[in-house]
């Protein structure tokens, strides 16, 4: 009997162990196969995708991602706008946040209702068009910016991590003379470095991952952030741009496929380096906002 | 506590410095959230964006009539439908079962790197992995090979291509993309459990499904009824990322979800009061759904978010 229980669940264990194997690698196979295509050889490339390992390893379709003007801008684009619209929004939120977070504040409550309103209604789509146009945002840089300085649900992160400082912190330095800015900024802040990286690194995955703002907002080419561009390559199959430039560089050897696979490393890459160290970070943010709703 | 008129002005005055960082905070959002709450109106009016908002002429009820009778709009309703539904159905338990199973290996190293990897996909653009599912359904694509050598099928089908594939590709690359995302909230539930009752109920001689059961999935029903009630109340809504990047003019009979109607007339056709019309009626329409739900899972459960 206690022989049979153990062998059982040691079965399980087998079956649960191999199980869990096969998400892990269901889970790396996607990104293995594009970095292993986009290292694959003209040559061998046009005979189709390869699904294990490069027939022979060439860096020929990454020269030309990397030598395209337009491909380069694009990368600069997001890179920008990554960087600004990270800092923009954590800034942004955080002041906001910490002034709601004084129970004193004269309003109060009439700002957190027309900050709760802001979840439940929506103008939507159409409207949001409208009042990107009116305001000039239209094929303007800052429409990636903006709009996204803040969200009301990192807002409420902010402000209950606020809350779990202590009173005394901000009183003592409030008795040396120093303003709510000073405040905020010397000792709010720094003491909430955790929060604040975890917002930032949300923030950052959303800015260099978005592609629908550029194809929606912007119809200047030199403005289209990397996966605008990458969507037009992959789901519009409009990469001639690329595709001359890899004649005049390579002949006509160096198949479509090959140049849209670097393509899609080239925008994967800094999300793949960053991840094994944000990875705790991004997870954490969840708990909190789990926590919380 | 009561204060007077002027003394709440005085200490409005005195707090400028708080005053001043919440104020720009709610300007934002009187202009990014109000305004357009407001241009919700233009659906009621022959709106042309060439002329100032409230020189167009109020029809009525003329673009919801429009719309009402458009047989684009109730496939779009239908594909919206079809495609919550085989998420809801087939997919809401995908999760939790993974949560359940991870939370059985022993090993913390192995269980957190396991969790680790499984997470990644989220935070792979739409259009990258959008992009690997195209090539993978199409001609010599991953999928066909694997399924003409499992025996499956006979020849190479162009998967993206045939309208009657598109709702189970929404699925699966879904659930390849995010299952591990969304299983953090509930390996998080699982590990608020108080190891003392798995303890006592094993000195009771409950075996791995009874504790699993009894225990584990009664402790996380909270958790699993909140996010029931949001999956049930975004039934109109989709993944607009991924159906955009995997549409096609092929596809577009099963692929026009309501977001990407809405899109299509109003930014592609330019319909744009039409098309807010549209949207005026859907979000009423998921309002209504997010307190249906929200009463059902009171009254069934006891669990609810308001």
């Amino acid at each position: 009997m206690n022989t049979r229980r153990i062998r059982r669940f040691g079965m399980f264990e087998v079956v649960n162990t191999v199980l869990m194997i096969a998400v892990c690698f269901i889970t790396l196979y996607p990104m293995w196969f594009v970095f292993a295509n986009s290292l694959n050889s003209p040559e061998h490339a046009t005979l189709g995708t390869v699904n294990w390992i490069p027939k022979a390893i060439s860096f020929d379709s990454y020269r030309v991602v990397f030598s395209n003007e337009n491909m380069m801008n694009g990368f600069y684009i997001t890179t920008m706008r990554t960087v600004i619209g990270t800092a923009a929004h954590v800034l942004f939120t955080a002041i906001v946040a910490y002034g709601l977070s004084k129970t004193n504040l004269i309003g109060r409550k009439i700002y957190m209702k027309i900050a709760l309103i802001t979840m439940l209604f929506s103008g939507g789509l159409i409207p949001t068009f409208i009042l990107m146009t009116k305001l000039g945002l239209y094929d303007n840089f800052w429409v990636f910016i903006i709009p996204a300085m803040y969200t009301f649900f990192n807002m409420v992160i902010f402000m209950s991590f606020f809350r779990t400082i202590p009173d005394s912190l901000e009183e003592s330095a409030k008795v040396d003379g120093a303003s709510d800015y000073g405040v905020l900024f010397r000792i709010v802040m720094p003491n909430s470095m955790a929060v604040i990286a975890t917002i930032s690194l949300f923030s950052a995955v959303y800015h260099w991952n978005d592609y629908y703002q550029g194809v929606i907002y912007i119809r200047t080419q030199e403005l289209l952030p990397l996966q605008t561009m990458l969507f037009k390559i992959i789901a519009e199959n409009s990469m001639s741009f690329m595709q001359q430039q890899a004649m005049a560089q390579f002949g006509a050897r160096l198949p479509g496929n090959s140049i849209k696979f670097a393509s899609m490393m080239v925008a994967t890459l800094p999300i793949l380096l960053f991840y094994p160290f944000i990875q705790r970070y991004l997870v954490k943010g969840v708990m909190i906002g789990a926590i919380k709703g | 506590m009561i204060q007077s008129k002027t003394g709440q002005m005085k200490t409005f005055l005195k707090q400028w410095q708080l005053q001043s960082m919440v104020i720009p905070g709610i300007v934002w959002m009187l202009i990014f959230c109000y305004i357009p709450m407001f241009w919700l109106i233009i659906g009621f009016m022959d709106y042309s964006i060439a002329k100032p908002m409230l020189q167009s002429p109020f029809v009525g009820l003329k673009h919801f009539e429009d719309f009402v009778t458009d047989e684009r709009f109730w496939r779009s309703i239908r594909n919206t439908l079809g495609m919550s539904s085989i998420k809801l159905v087939l997919g809401f338990s995908i999760p939790i079962v993974f949560a359940l199973l991870l939370n059985e290996i022993r090993s913390l190293r192995f269980k957190r790197t396991v969790q680790t990897i499984s997470y990644l996909p989220h935070f792979i653009a739409w259009t990258i992995f959008g992009g690997i599912m195209l090539n993978w359904l199409g001609e010599g694509g991953v999928i066909n090979q694997l399924f003409m050598g499992l025996g499956i099928q006979e020849r190479e089908i162009l998967y993206n291509s045939d309208p009657k594939y598109f709702w189970w590709i929404t699925f699966f690359s879904d659930t390849l993309k995010e299952t591990g995302w969304s299983a953090i909230i509930y390996i998080a539930a699982i590990a608020g459990i108080d190891p003392a009752l798995y303890e006592a109920a094993e000195l009771d001689g409950a075996n791995r499904w009874q504790r699993m059961w009894h225990i584990t999935i009664q402790s996380i029903r909270p958790t699993i009824a909140i996010l029931f009630i949001l999956a049930v109340a975004g039934i109109l809504g989709s993944n607009f990322d991924q159906i955009f990047m995997l549409k096609n003019n092929m596809n577009m009979k099963m692929a026009e979800s309501l977001d990407l109607y809405i899109y299509n007339m109003g930014l592609v056709s330019g319909r744009h009061s039409f098309s807010t019309a549209v949207l005026f009626a859907r979000s009423i329409v998921a309002l209504g759904l997010l307190f249906l739900a929200n009463y059902s899972s009171k009254k069934l459960t006891g669990d609810s978010i308001f």
